[in-house]
């Protein structure tokens, strides 16, 4: 069964007809071609297909993209700036928050929803935000640095 | 300080833009016109005969395109030994492994096609422990053994279950233990674990009507994946291209080889079109490669004083169900099996043994993880017996430039690394000798350890690079060099060279993102810590080379002998009178005199390295010199034990490696804490749990891995620089280091704090506590009566 959705990704209407049985990480990756959004076990496990719905992180794996229907989606690409980088994208590179780059939009999509609800987190505020997010390359630390600086 | 414009400072990756946008491309990003999709039938018992297999109802399924079995693609792949099934043929040997395949329009059809495969499977009996398969009535997994393409340097068992068996003997072993004063002997084991990188692997490739191949592969390695595919399957080199996309984390577990001659075998059994295979994660977790486990038996003559005078090792590696990488990672652990001691009588015996589980293969510190959790808590176990401090126990034993010897008998150069500053600067840090702050709650305690550790790259003798380095008409630069990038950094090190030496700032120097042989220069493989080293020996003669080319040039036009010259600023002119130059795009193409005529020529600078020096261990004793490079260092932690719940946390986790000099601290410090968070992760809670050959934790859910919290805030990357004269700019080698003394590091620690002997990983609360329980009873009854208020 497909439907017909409209919403808003990264700024822009889009009307999409997708099946049910299709989750919002598939209607992105393989309908829309939005690659950054990365998969990483399909189910909830590791949090690199994060996504901003609303303005809220949400594993895109998880949720039936039919239910996307008049909501607002933001992939990495979305966190540009007319085309430039933010503050958060030059505080990760200056800091080194990112090796292989396989969970970086995801790490960038959740600290600006954190830094948005709370401009001046401490330490310990930004691991419990990012815990659901795994890296195997970074050990984390300068993810953390990054995120901080950008918040200073 | 450095005295470098960019040799040594942290700049940004180059690599760093396309990631934070989201616009670097891996493997699963790339669709092909007309490409297909396959799924795996995976094998559900660990050993079993395969007798007939059906696949007539899958292949009536709409949109099925082929469905194949191990029987069309007659193959044995491996980079060392070749035991492996492209498809299980007559025997499947694990379970998970891939025994049929379906190539479909889409992944959906595909998945319900698959199930539609009927195969007859006749039982045969398993062997799960590795020593229990090297017993004389165990099952033999491989018959064929005798018979596979095996490289000289290994020796196989056939008839038994030993895939190779590595050999060290140095000085006189009984009389050693005649000579010590205390003979200290030990168990350790570490299960087998996951790579667990965040990119799944995927692999895409068309094998074209003309014979032609292209692959796309997460892989680390494109030329060996080249070379691998060509001598396994028949095809001629020059017909195949492997593309390497950015690779989302490897680990090892993206070298050699691994599903490209699948999946090029599928394509040319779907009419030439390209087929992608992408693995689930749940599919990764039971098809892929990981790291073998190791029981290790290692017995230690020491003298009073503390010297030690013998020792004796037996590694036995359980490799699963294939040992083609996995006898490498097996032979690098035998001759390096006494670690980073100068020991003078030493046997040790290094075992790769099938089991039908899943099968190993490389592994960031390539099984020098594995032997440094035996050797180095046995020094501390030693140092506990006779009464010494664990780092004068250490320095006394440890290899010192110039003067030692290793294991395999190569005397330590005088520019070697130096371990016992390093194992200084780490005791320093730690306020070795002062004791631990007391914790809060009564029922928990404090302990500090320390490790030190070596490791040079397990390369063949004859391991080369190659790099290009080439200009263009505004005078920028393609850099072309081979290695991969695959989070490490190396290329954003290879770039800060070539910016250094040519005077081109970073901005202008282009290194192509999509990696791969038709694009790149030849390089072995991105493994062993070797690419920095080895690719940046090339990119030294490259650049040497371009230099040459330019002043040739110039001196023309400048009318001054080459020695003269100097690049500078985008220019190149005249040492002692700068005003007179030429600027780089002038050059670069050639340069054109006012009336037309030219001289010169595009600059292409090229550069190549193979390692020098090196030799065929010899075949019954190990010894030789196996390694370009040695880098050595130390790493310590301290920890606290929630003596009730055997709950462990790092409190404190220090590094210091002699890496020669940091190209790039930034990376290098990338390196240090994503390695010791990824080595505390696998000591603390990785393990990969079967129940009669089923794996029983294939997701991130139940195989943790640690995540942001788990990382311990106080980590510190010491970096010691004892430059090596022949490393790029004295540089040594250094990612997988940085996780290979830290999980013997926090058993020390574990075992300090908790006054016991930690000799298994990994340490999750449920066996510290078993461990508390068995061997310090005392101490947990304290603490319960501390919680009650005792």
């Amino acid at each position: 069964m497909t439907q017909r959705i409209e919403l808003v990704i990264n700024d822009r209407c889009r009307t999409v007809e997708v099946a049910s049985n299709t989750t919002l990480l598939e209607m992105l990756r393989d309908q829309l071609k939005f690659k950054s959004v990365k998969p990483g076990c399909w189910r909830g496990d590791c949090g690199l297909c994060l996504v901003l719905i609303d303005g809220r992180p949400i594993k895109s794996c998880l949720v039936l993209a039919q239910e996307l229907d008049d909501r607002e989606v933001v992939t990495v690409e979305g966190l540009l700036d007319n085309g430039n980088i933010t503050r958060l994208h030059q505080s990760f590179i200056e800091k080194g928050a990112l090796q292989c780059g396989y969970c970086t939009p995801a790490f960038l999509l959740a600290s600006e929803a954190l830094l948005r609800r709370n401009p001046h987190p401490t330490r310990e505020r930004v691991c419990e935000s990012m815990n659901g997010i795994l890296c195997r390359c970074t050990g984390y630390k300068q993810i953390v640095d990054a995120i901080l600086a950008a918040s200073e | 300080m450095t005295k470098f414009k960019y040799v040594g400072r942290p700049v940004p990756r180059v690599d760093a833009m396309e990631k934070v946008t989201g616009s670097a491309v891996f493997t699963d990003d790339i669709e092909l016109p007309g490409m297909l999709h396959t799924k795996l039938l995976r094998s559900p018992h660990p050993h079993a005969r395969i007798v007939e297999t059906r696949t007539d109802r899958a292949e009536a399924v709409e949109g099925v395109v082929s469905v194949v079995t191990g029987r069309d693609f007659p193959f044995k792949l491996g980079i060392y030994v070749g035991d492996r099934d492209v498809l299980a043929t007559e025997k499947a040997l694990w379970v998970g492994q891939p025994v049929a395949a379906v190539v479909a329009e889409t992944e959906a059809i595909a998945e319900k096609a698959v199930q539609l495969i009927e195969v007859e499977y006749e039982n045969l009996e398993a062997v799960f422990d590795a020593r229990k398969a090297m017993e004389e009535d165990a099952p033999i997994i491989h018959e064929r053994l005798g018979e596979y393409r095996t490289l000289p340097i290994f020796s196989p068992r056939p008839g038994t279950n030993i895939a190779s068996v590595f050999t060290l003997k140095k000085g006189d072993i009984e009389k050693g233990f005649a000579e010590a004063d205390l003979i200290v002997e030990n168990e350790f084991s570490l299960p087998q674990v996951s790579h667990a990188y965040m990119e799944t692997m995927c692999f895409i490739a068309r094998h074209g009507a003309d014979g032609n191949v292209e692959i796309w592969s997460s892989s680390q390695p494109p030329f060996i994946v080249r070379y691998l595919t060509s001598m396994s399957l028949d095809i001629p080199l020059s017909k195949i291209v492997v593309h390497a996309p950015y690779v989302g984390g490897g680990f090892g577990g993206k070298a050699g080889l691994n599903f490209e001659p699948l999946t090029v075998l599928l394509s040319k059994a779907s009419g030439n079109r390209p087929v992608k295979l992408r693995l689930t994660r749940e599919e990764h977790f039971t098809v892929a490669a990981i790291r073998p486990g190791l029981h290790a038996t290692v017995k230690t003559g020491v003298k009073k004083d503390g010297r030690i005078v013998a020792e004796k090792i037996v590694y036995v590696f359980d490799a699963g169900a294939n040992a083609d990488y996995a006898v490498n990672v097996g032979r690098a652990a035998g001759y390096d099996a006494i670690g980073p001691y100068d020991i003078p009588n030493v046997e040790a015996e290094s075992f790769t043994v099938y089991t039908n589980k899943l099968y190993a293969t490389a592994f960031r510190g390539f099984g020098h993880m594995e032997l440094h959790w035996a050797i180095e808590r046995q020094r501390d176990i030693i140092a506990k017996k006779l009464g010494m401090d664990p780092i004068e126990f250490r320095a006394k034993n440890v290899l010192k430039p110039g003067i030692s010897e290793t294991g395999t008998g190569a005397r330590l150069r005088e520019d070697a690394a130096n371990l016992e500053e390093c194992l200084r600067r780490v005791g320093d840090a730690l306020e070795w000798g002062k004791k631990p702050a007391k914790p809060k709650e009564p029922w928990k305690v404090r302990g500090k350890g320390l490790a030190v550790l070596m490791k040079g790259p397990a390369i063949p003798p004859n391991t080369a690079s190659s790099a290009v380095v080439r200009f263009n008409e505004d005078a920028s630069i393609e850099l072309m060099v081979g290695t991969s990038e695959m989070g490490q950094g190396t290329l954003t090190s290879l770039t800060q060279m070539v910016a250094e030496r040519l005077r081109v700032p970073m901005e202008k120097i282009r290194v192509a993102s999509l990696r791969g042989t038709a694009s790149t220069m030849y390089t072995w493989q991105t493994v062993g810590s070797r690419g920095l080293f080895m690719d940046g020996r090339a990119v030294l003669e490259a650049n040497k080379d371009a230099e040459s080319q330019i002043k040739q040039i110039a001196s023309q036009v400048l009318h001054v002998s080459e020695e003269d010259l100097e690049l500078a600023e985008e220019k190149v002119r005249v040492r002692e009178e700068p005003w007179r130059s030429l600027t780089l795009a002038e050059v670069v193409m050639g340069y054109m005199y006012p009336g037309g005529n030219s001289i010169g020529g595009p600059v292409v600078g090229r550069g190549s390295y193979i390692a020098t020096g090196l030799s065929v261990l010899d075949p019954d004793t190990g010894q030789g010199n196996p390694a370009v490079f040695e880098t050595f260092g130390c790493q310590g932690a301290e920890v606290e034990v929630n003596v009730l719940t055997g709950q462990v946390e790092i409190l404190k986790a220090f590094s210091a490696f002699d890496i020669g000099r940091a190209i790039n601290p930034l990376l290098v410090e990338g390196q240090v804490y994503g390695g010791t968070v990824m080595a505390s992760s696998i000591a603390l809670f990785e393990q990969l749990i079967y129940q009669e050959g089923v794996l029983l934790n294939p997701h991130f859910l139940d195989y943790k891995i640690a995540r942001m919290s788990d990382a311990p805030e106080d980590m510190v990357s010491i970096s010691v620089e004892n430059p090596q004269e022949d490393g790029p700019y004295g540089a040594r080698g250094i990612g997988e280091l940085t996780m290979i003394g830290m999980a013997a590091a926090l058993g020390n620690a574990v075992s300090n704090a908790l006054n016991i002997e930690i000799k298994d990983l990994p340490m999750t609360p449920e066996n510290v506590w078993k461990a508390v329980t068995r061997q310090n009873p005392k101490l947990l009854e304290r603490a319960k009566r501390y919680l009650k208020g005792e």
